[in-house]
């Protein structure tokens, strides 16, 4: 506590004197005014207000539509389902990856984790190939071999779309809870075997409820991303007529073709699925409303392995099939559909050709859509990075007054629905407020920043923390001014993080549908866009091909992250 | 007589908290430290020193008052001045040795050289002589993290004499440190001292560090300078029962003086054998070191020893006195058995008044911050 006024103490006193902290506290939060506030603000005025009256009619009129009510059920079936068997799938795996003596666990670790940066779009694209109730390839192999009259499994429904999705967010749980399995205590779960408890029993009694924060943490994380998911429920949802909320907010856009009337539609609706997240935010904190316990520790511990005995070579077997399954099929697919001549004709040699591939290439849109989300994930990173770190700086360090308040700004975004924040863009970026940047890179820009600005801001808050105020201290009685401490000191200590938020931002970026998709012109399509459009307009094997390439990138580059990230000296 | 190097004048720090109410961190301060001193700020966590260290240091402005250095004021309340840390020209280690990990064991000592911009050659020599001055010539090139804590914290002196401040700051600079390289430490920086002859403010929390390296000492509790003489004086007449009990080790009596004799609170019908004080109080403290006390067979104070405890270097012993018991050291050569009836005698005991509930409770919230 003493500490926290001492900050505050010679930053006023600084502040007398030089004002650099007092200008990047005025700029962190005009900067939140500019790229959070606003928008929110757009979308809270158009949803209530018409003609400059407050009314509740958009909602109401939007409420007593039979599409918006099925809609909401199915983005909170959808939502609650995912949750659940996302969580038990997650803890499943971690307790077997974290705690068993399953053979082939440190491979086995990293592939689990490989769903977390595919993008779930294009799984659920692979599985649309697939298991497509009228053409899906796996279907007519089932029709033709068993004689079977119609599709024996249909991915276009709301079970298909919650498999999908599971596959895609489990690893959210996974990986809470295998860092929480290995940092526990081991003899927790020792005492409780001398005291006399079985080994099931010291699971269900023990273990479990000891990892209950890295599980609800998880469980939210899976909840947020569902509700809000946009590409899944798209791609799979429809042709069936199936919608969530993010799905009919673009139908509705894209049916009215950019009128107001669209927009403000769109504003009540992104009202609703606010609404629908914070419910389930507020329902699953009073759920799990168990704080953290302090169990775990912060060394990393032998934990005792448990011998599966007989189930050890099964379960290993079950945990192969799902990498399989999740993994590797849709990958597959992708690159094989991407190799076929012509939609429709089967996977066999004689029918491939790289002649997609080459056309990416040669399609002046497509080569565009990589440039565009090339340009707009790097400037999208850098400028969150600085903007992230600014914030950071001044949340840690400075403690202005409304501290909290600029935290909250900033991490903000992350819960609100992508789709929602796109919406937000439009109202307040598309000449209401003077400024018109519809159909630029820009617009889309902003809304990156504002998505992704929590990433950076959360990285370099964390470094930050680690960097105890002695050492810019220091420097100041070897007689370096405020400025100097910070580019010396401060600065150089959290570049790895700033790095690394980064990146944290740019791979997300490259792959980027859910806002994109709302915002895009017609020359600023971007990757995820233009493999969506292909995909609609019917050309499935340029899609894949496309999203083929779109992999190998992502894959490419996280490699390269990794590289860089792993030999940084140990700050 | 020495020049005075360092001066605080009724310095006076107020935080305002939302929970704990208003509290003074340091209440009117007034000492000088002279030139060539080592002057150490004593007292438990919450009595201010580190406060008034870094209200010394620039890092902190103050309330009330004023502070000069070298006979320049760089803090007033009054001229509304402040200097801010980097133009006061002090040296400082800091409890964590704040040793930046980035920067390699030349770069950390140069850093003060290159922020002065003081020509290359020259940055050479003196980061040569401050390494060679604190057993660091060799590792140069070498990171923080690879050396162990008692070189990191030889990195953080070599940094701070390298620009040979008249001031030295150190802020509990070896409490990080195991007991062996504590006393290594506290030698060395000793001869730093002498060889390069700056001053030095000293806080901590360890009175045994503080007496054995300071010329001076201030102790302070809750914000308050309780005594400032030599650890000797300081050991032998503290001034008050909080500054008796925090240096070495003490034992306390409550005693009532009746008719000029002393009683043991508890036991009104044998008196002990020692004087009252002049101008005494009904119900005083009686304050000893447990090894200032005579155990004897007969001559004092009748009672019996119940416990004995053997130590490498003297025996102790628990014995009951009215409805207290009191701790008594002495030489292995005086043996008492357990249950053997002996004797107390007090040579020169101090008289406290007794102390009231109300200071006790403020130590407590003070605790709290």
């Amino acid at each position: 506590m003493i500490n926290l006024r001492r900050n505050k103490d010679l930053a006023a006193v600084e502040g007398r004197r030089i004002g650099l902290d007092s200008i990047m506290t005025v700029l962190a939060f005009v900067l939140l005014l500019v790229i959070v506030v606003i928008p929110i603000s757009m979308i809270i005025y158009n949803a209530f207000f018409f003609e400059g009256k407050f009314t509740f009619g958009l909602i109401v009129d939007q409420l007593t539509r039979s599409t918006t009510m099925s809609s909401m059920w199915n983005t909170v079936k959808i939502g609650g389902l995912v949750t659940l068997f996302g969580t038990i799938v997650g803890v499943f795996y971690a307790w077997l990856l974290g705690r068993s003596n399953i053979p082939g666990k440190k491979l086995m670790r990293s592939l689990f984790t490989i769903p977390y940066m595919f993008p779930p779009f294009l799984g659920a694209m692979a599985w649309d190939l697939l298991l497509n109730g009228r053409s899906g390839y796996l279907n007519r192999w089932l029709m033709q071999t068993f004689n079977l009259s119609s599709a024996p499994l249909n991915i276009n429904t709301v079970w298909g779309i919650v498999f999908v999705e599971i596959s895609y967010y489990f690893p959210f749980v996974f990986m809470q809870v295998v860092s929480a399995l290995e940092r526990m205590d081991p003899t927790l779960e020792e005492s409780a075997r001398i005291a006399g408890a079985k080994q099931g029993t010291v699971i269900r009694t023990i273990t479990l409820p000891l990892v209950v924060p890295a599980i609800s943490a998880g469980a939210l994380l899976i909840l947020i991303s569902s509700l809000a998911h946009f590409g899944v429920p798209a791609i799979l949802g429809f042709s069936q007529g199936i919608f969530t909320l993010p799905t009919r907010i673009f139908a509705v856009i894209s049916r009215s073709g950019g009128s107001f009337e669209g927009i403000r539609q769109a504003a009540a609706l992104s009202i609703l699925l606010v609404i629908v997240v914070a419910l389930a935010l507020l329902l699953q904190r009073k759920v799990l409303s168990s704080g953290g316990y302090d169990i775990i520790k912060g060394k990393s511990m032998r934990p005792t392995l448990i011998n599966l005995r007989g189930a050890r070579i099964p379960l290993f077997i079950v945990a192969l099939v799902t990498l399989v399954v999740i993994v590797i099929v849709p990958l597959v697919m992708i690159f094989l559909v991407g190799l076929v001549r012509a939609y429709g004709l089967p996977l066999r040699p004689e029918n491939f050709t790289l002649a997609n591939y080459a056309r990416i290439f040669t399609t002046s849109g497509t080569v565009d859509s990589i440039k565009n989300s090339l340009v707009l994930a790097i400037s999208a990173g850098v400028i969150s990075m600085v903007l992230g770190t600014l914030i950071a700086y001044v949340v840690q360090k400075i403690k202005p007054k409304g501290t909290g308040v600029l935290e909250i700004l900033s991490v903000l975004p992350y819960s609100i629905p992508g789709t929602v924040l796109a919406i937000g863009v439009i109202l307040a970026w598309s000449g209401s407020l003077r400024v018109n940047l519809y159909n630029t890179l820009w617009i889309i820009l902003v809304a990156y920043i504002a998505r992704y600005l929590s990433f950076s801001m959360k990285t370099s808050s964390a470094a930050l923390l680690q960097v105890h105020p002695s050492l810019e201290e220091a420097a100041r009685t070897c007689g370096a001014t405020h400025t100097e401490s910070l580019k010396d000191i401060t600065l150089p200590l959290i570049r790895p993080a700033m790095i690394s938020g980064f990146f944290l931002i740019f791979l997300p970026a490259m792959r980027e549908v859910t806002t994109s998709v709302l915002l895009y012109g017609p020359y600023t399509r971007t990757l995820g866009v233009q493999i969506y459009s292909l995909r609609d307009a019917g050309m499935m094997p340029q899609a894949a091909a496309l999203g083929s390439v779109a992999i190998v990138l992502i894959i490419v580059i996280n490699a390269i992250v990794n590289a860089i990230t792993a030999d940084r000296k140990g700050v | 007589m020495a020049q005075v190097q360092v001066q605080l004048k009724n310095v006076t720090k107020r935080f305002v908290t939302k929970t704990l109410g208003d509290i003074v961190a340091v209440d009117n301060f007034n000492f000088e430290v002279y030139e060539g001193e080592c002057f150490s700020i004593l007292g438990p966590s919450g009595c201010g020193k580190t406060t008034a260290l870094r209200m010394i240091a620039g890092f902190e402005d103050l309330t009330e008052g004023e502070i000069f250095l070298g006979g320049r004021p760089v803090s007033s309340s009054r001229d509304k001045l402040y200097v801010p840390p980097e133009e006061r020209d002090l040296g400082m280690v800091f409890q964590a040795f704040a040793v930046w990990p980035h920067k390699n064991v030349f770069e950390n000592v140069a850093y003060p050289l290159r922020i002065k911009k003081v020509p290359r050659p020259e940055i050479e020599r003196r980061v040569k002589e401050a390494l060679h001055h604190t057993s660091l010539t060799g590792l140069e090139r070498v990171y923080p993290s690879d050396l162990s804590g008692g070189q990191q914290q030889r990195i953080a002196l070599a940094r701070s004499i390298v620009t040979n401040p008249k001031v030295m700051l150190l802020d509990e600079p070896l409490s990080n440190l195991d007991p062996h390289l504590r006393e290594t430490m506290r030698f060395e920086l000793k001869e730093l001292q002498s060889k390069f002859g700056f001053t030095i403010i000293f806080v901590t929390h360890d009175q045994s560090e503080a007496m054995a390296i300071s010329d001076r000492m201030l102790v302070a509790d809750m914000g308050k300078i309780m005594q400032i003489d030599t650890p000797e004086n300081l050991y032998n007449r503290p001034i008050n029962r909080f500054v008796h009990s925090f240096l070495g080790e003490s034992t306390f009596l409550n005693v009532v003086i009746k008719d000029g004799k002393v009683y043991a609170k508890g036991d009104m019908e044998h008196p002990l054998d020692v004087e009252a004080p002049a101008n005494a109080e009904p119900e005083m403290v009686l304050a000893t070191r447990p090894n200032a006390i005579e155990l004897t067979a007969d001559i004092g104070y009748q009672t019996h020893v119940q416990t004995r405890i053997f130590l490498t270097d003297r025996t102790e012993y628990v014995v009951p006195i009215g409805n207290q018991t009191l701790k008594v050291q002495t030489p292995h050569r005086i043996t008492f058995s357990q249950g053997e009836s002996c004797s107390v005698r007090f040579v020169e005991p101090m008289w406290y008044p007794v102390e009231d509930a109300e200071a006790e409770k403020e130590r407590q919230r003070r605790q709290l911050i």
